[in-house]
């Protein structure tokens, strides 16, 4: 976080107890006024003020600090800083760069002066697209800087600047903190640098906002069939642990088509972030085939690191995706989880020694919640040239005891507007991913139908199909469970059929398999259109006499089962070439049926 | 404050005992988690480490209790110093107690170095993934939820299961493969009955391992508060020999309900408001601070793998102790008592068990290539043979199809030849793999959509029985 110079006043710590200060002697502090505690200036947020008294969270471990030591406040928020050098860094909660954490203090995170976010050392190539005399604005262009070789950094002027440009630096190599144009405002005379900074709880202004009629396409079946999410739109992700939010947030991140991605792993495991922070420099894009990190940008504060940090994470996470957002990019944010986040907040509003809300939690806990996932959206730029952009916001919930009544449970379902419900009885069957297709729901499909008309005509009938025979299936389970699958006839058994092709050759989703973790979405149109058919073709088969053993005997069966793994591009000649087979054989089945018949 | 003097730093200014806690009125100059001595009338010191400093009252946390200390001649001084660990690679072969004290008659250790318990966050940016796969010789563990070199997997148990027969099992024979070294143990006891940590100890006797473990035991009529640190204490001695000393250390807590106890009672008397059932809302965090100590780092050579171990009051996987720990665990093993009941060792449910680091560690050149999907498979014919079972039940045998019947038998089969084994048995993982698939050959090869057509061919029994028929007649 950046150190900014404001009206500094000192006050003294009066109590410590865990990872919450108080300090006398403050008149002037306010809200949210980012603090330096004691002798080792570890940094603080203030959270509450009583007259002269401040409450204060650590972002840092208190153990050592005494009364009496001073407090200074900065005079200012805590800020991002926000400029080339983000794409590909790895941070903590509070934006300290982790990599460069290790080369000065080694494996263990310790107290102490920590390095900038941006490395201000570093030249960056930058290009002027703006001229002297020019009118300039918040949102503007002022040139832009190959960050990665996959994203073009447009250098904005910050949302709250208007003026005439009075001088502008010629194309060259600048560090994010020389000066590249200065401005001439009402005020005076302003200075813009490639690097500019935001305060993380205030959200960064746009023009207008965007109706959400553009998926966000995942690459997961059944998500991009039955449960898409819009860009700009907001999901949860909710399941006990062990049924696969992990994994399936990582799938997300590598298959979802965004330009751009911040994963924030908030009161995470250690050893899991490890793995993404090992895997995800090797990771290719599927789209470029650069590496994914030249995209992505990786948070990562894991369970044992401070809580305010923990809670900070998510604000700064969502500004630097709106960043990105007003260059005109679409910004996949992935939180996990957001329980362990509301968990952070509880723990403060408990050592404030609020009035609990609902199991423990804050009472305002829903109005934090909203004020996250409001911060999503998909919306046109500040900004003279046409610009849109878009966050989209998916944050996994992890219920205690998987239990889905809970508060933040609950709380983030009437936010989202997609609910991705994961299910132990999958996951233990190993089905993944464990998305149950009963609970979830996306509330973007009306909004969407235009979009997926132009993949395929019938989606919305092989929609409500799939869905059809799917709680068909349920409700014949359930009889089932009771008197036996020897009762059913054949049309029955062809439900049974049906779904278990559905779960196998559709639903499951192997998100380690080359081929299958990825599926575009015509792939995924057509191979949920060629097992539909074969069930339509079979039900009709069965009514017309032929026994479902021979159905089930067709060779075009097997074709059905390995559909997942054949390559997309060799896709649409495979689906033809099924489609082909199955009428041909449902045809002579039917001939041998109505042979057997009159014979 | 450097400069206070050691007389200026002792108060006699105790206002109120209140269970492991004493309030300390019109304390200067004293530091948030500092070790603080306490003198009883008596003239019996204690140890302490204040939990919360302020001008008004300082509040400092007894570990050996409270009993007997008055709020007149108690004396408290406060060290200016953090509770620290005396550590050395002597350690190894001793017995202590759960506050780090010699508990075995030995000589007290001669320090290389002092520790802070707590330790430090590890930057996730240093850790190394863990990817060494672990033969404990369980087929259970091994095929279906392997463990890896630096994860900390617990076992969630119940009163009267033998999750300490299991412990005991794994201690003695895991291995990372192609290494002859074994497991540094460092093992933490919590609250356990003088019986449950004679056990152990007559355990690593018998196995001849004694010199390569350190013990830390807090029994259960030791004081309560203590437990607060041992598991603290036992981390430290494990990141000494791991980190320091480059030794692989499989470090067991047992058990971690008794210390969640002990936090809640702490919460309790300072009356803060709780949490779930009671317990303070800051354990997943308090938690964490543990678990998380477990690892690898890059370019160090050893690693801590951690194998906490809780009874789960009432068998309850939702309650706050098992539910926030497998939140931070990588994975669980969970044992069923009716499982137990049934006479079946090691009764461990593979279906809400999970190991959560085991596709790192797995494959070829760690196991075999068929590992991944011949258990994606094995546990998909498990679950269906469960519900089909529950359908026998309910309208009998007859009701079943064909297919149905092959699902219970491969299920009946699954839990007496795979899971079941001899508490001394120790199957290396090919034969645990090459078992998994003689129980499924039984079944339809179309049913395994799990498993690629090419690892079908390659190890399925069918296609290899030529191979084995060929070397009976050779």
């Amino acid at each position: 976080m950046v150190e900014t110079s404001g009206a500094r006043r000192k006050g003294r710590v009066f109590r410590v107890a865990g990872p919450f200060i108080i300090a006398k002697d403050m008149p002037g502090a306010r809200m949210y006024e980012l603090v330096k505690v004691g002798d080792a200036g570890i940094l603080g947020e203030v959270i509450r003020l009583e007259g002269e008294t401040a409450a204060i969270q650590a972002h840092e471990e208190t153990t050592g600090i005494r009364t009496g030591e001073k407090v200074v406040g900065t005079g200012k928020p805590l800020s991002v800083e926000l400029g080339p050098g983000l794409m590909g860094q790895i941070y903590d909660g509070i934006q300290r760069p982790l990599p460069r954490i290790q080369e000065q203090f080694g494996a263990f995170l310790q107290r102490g002066v920590v390095p900038p976010a941006l490395d201000r050392k570093r030249r960056w190539s930058f290009h002027p697209s703006i001229e002297k005399g020019a009118k300039v604005s918040g949102g503007d262009v002022i040139g832009t800087v190959q960050e990665t070789p996959l994203i073009e950094h447009r250098i904005l002027a910050s949302p709250l600047l208007g003026g005439i440009i009075e001088d502008v630096a010629a194309e060259g190599e600048y560090t994010v903190a020389d000066t590249i144009a200065e401005v001439r405002t009402p005020q005076g005379r302003d200075k813009l640098r490639l690097m500019h900074t935001w305060p993380i709880r205030q959200p960064r202004p746009f023009s207008a906002i965007l109706p959400p009629e553009v998926p966000l396409l995942t690459g997961q079946r059944i998500i991009d069939a039955f449960f898409p999410l819009s860009k700009g739109g907001t999901a949860a992700i909710s399941g006990g642990f062990g049924t696969g939010k992990t994994v399936m947030l990582q799938s997300l991140a590598r298959c979802a088509d965004a330009d751009i991605l911040i994963l924030v792993g908030c009161g995470e495991r250690g050893n899991e972030m490890a793995d993404v922070v090992e895997s995800f420099p090797k990771l290719e894009d599927f789209r470029s085939g650069q590496p994914l990190m030249n995209r992505t940008i990786i948070i990562a504060n894991t369970s044992d690191m401070p809580i305010a940090g923990r809670e900070a994470s998510i604000y700064m996470a969502l500004t630097l995706a709106e960043y990105y957002r007003d260059m005109g990019y679409d910004v996949a944010l992935m939180a996990d989880s957001t329980s362990r986040w509301a968990e952070a907040l509880r723990e403060v509003s408990g050592r404030l020694e609020e009035m609990p809300g609902e199991e423990g939690y804050p009472a305002y806990l829903a109005s934090r919640l909203a004020e996250f996932y409001a911060r999503a959206g998909r919306v046109s730029t500040l900004g003279r040239e046409e610009r849109t952009g878009s966050v989209t916001l998916a944050g996994a919930i992890s219920p205690p005891g998987g239990d889905f009544s809970e508060p933040v449970t609950g709380n983030t379902i009437r936010l989202t507007r997609v609910f991705w419900a994961l299910d132990f009885s999958l996951a233990h069957r190993r089905h993944f991913p464990a998305i149950n297709w009963f609970m979830s729901y996306s509330e973007y499909i009306p909004a969407l139908a235009n979009w997926y008309e132009k993949v395929g005509p019938d989606w919305r009938r092989l929609r409500e199909e799939a869905m059809a025979v799917l709680k068909e299936e349920e409700e014949l389970r359930e009889v089932v469970s009771l008197v036996g699958a020897e009762i059913l006839g054949d049309r029955q058994r062809c439900v049974f059929e049906a779904v278990k092709m559905l779960k196998e050759y559709f639903l499951l989703q192997s998100a380690f398999h080359p081929v299958d973790m990825q599926c575009p979405i015509n792939k995924t149109y057509h191979m949920l259109r060629l097992i539909l058919k074969f069930y339509d073709k079979a039900r009709q088969a069965v009514n017309e006499g032929t026994s479902l053993g021979q159905v089930l005997a067709l060779s075009v069966k097997e074709d059905l089962t390995r559909m997942k793994i054949v390559k997309p591009e060799r896709f649409d000649e495979v689906s033809k070439e099924i489609s082909q087979k199955m009428d041909t054989q449902f045809d002579q089945l039917t001939a041998d049926t109505a042979e057997g018949v009159s014979a | 404050m450097s400069s206070a003097t050691q007389a200026s730093r002792t108060y006699s200014t105790v206002r109120e005992v209140l269970g492991p806690l004493l309030f300390v009125e019109a304390v200067r100059g004293v530091g948030y988690g500092e070790l603080v001595e306490v003198t009883t009338p008596q003239g019996e010191e204690r140890t302490g480490q204040v939990i919360d400093v302020s001008e008004g009252i300082t509040i400092v946390q007894v570990f050996e209790g409270t009993s007997g200390l008055d709020t007149t001649k108690t004396t408290v001084r406060f060290t200016g110093d953090t509770v620290k660990l005396p550590v050395s690679v002597d350690i190894l072969g001793r017995v202590f107690t759960g506050a780090g004290k010699p508990a075995d008659g030995g000589p007290n250790i001669i320090p290389e170095d002092y520790w802070d318990i707590h330790g430090l966050p590890m930057n996730p940016y240093s850790r190394a993934h863990p990817t060494d796969f672990i033969q404990t010789g369980i087929s259970v563990i091994d095929g279906m939820n392997p463990l890896v070199r630096g994860q900390k997997l617990p076992l969630f148990s119940g009163s009267g299961l033998p999750h300490k027969l299991l412990a005991s099992q794994i201690v003695r024979q895991a291995r990372v493969r192609g290494e002859e070294e074994a497991f540094t143990i460092v093992f933490a006891a919590m609250g356990i009955t003088t019986e449950e940590a004679r056990f152990f100890r007559d355990d690593f006797t018998s196995m001849g391992v004694l010199g390569r473990v350190a013990m830390f035991i807090n029994l259960a009529e030791h004081p309560v508060i203590e437990r607060i640190l041992t598991p603290r204490i036992a981390l430290t001695a494990a990141e000494f020999l791991a980190f320091e000393q480059g030794m692989h250390v499989l470090a067991i807590l047992i058990d971690m309900t008794n210390y969640c106890e002990a936090l809640r009672e702490i919460s309790a008397a300072r009356m803060e408001i709780p949490g779930r059932r009671g317990y303070p809302g800051y354990m997943y965090t308090d938690l964490a601070s543990i678990y998380e100590r477990a690892g690898r780092i890059q370019g160090k050579k050893g690693s801590i793998t951690l194998m906490p171990i809780l009874t789960m009051p009432d068998d309850d996987l939702t309650h706050p102790i098992p539910d926030l720990t497998g939140y931070i665990t990588e994975g669980q093993m969970i044992l069923d008592r009716k499982m137990h009941k049934t006479g079946l060792y090691p009764p461990i449910d593979p279906l809400p068990s999970l190991s959560r680091l085991m596709d790192k560690g797995i494959g070829s050149g760690k196991t075999r290539e068929d590992h991944k999907q011949l258990s994606d498979q094995l546990y998909y014919a498990y679950a269906e043979g469960k519900v089909i079972r529950e359908t026998a039940l309910v309208s009998g045998e007859a009701a079943l199809t064909s297919n149905d019947r092959l699902y219970l038998k491969f299920a009946d089969r699954f839990e007496k030849e795979f899971i079941s084994q001899g508490a001394n048995e120790n199957r290396d993982i090919e034969g645990t793999l090459d078992l998994g698939w003689e129980l499924l050959s039984a079944l339809p090869e179309s049913e395994f959509s799990r498993i690629d057509p090419d690892i079908i061919r390659k190890y399925h029994p069918r296609y290899r029985g030529g191979n084995e028929g060929d070397r009976i007649v050779g």
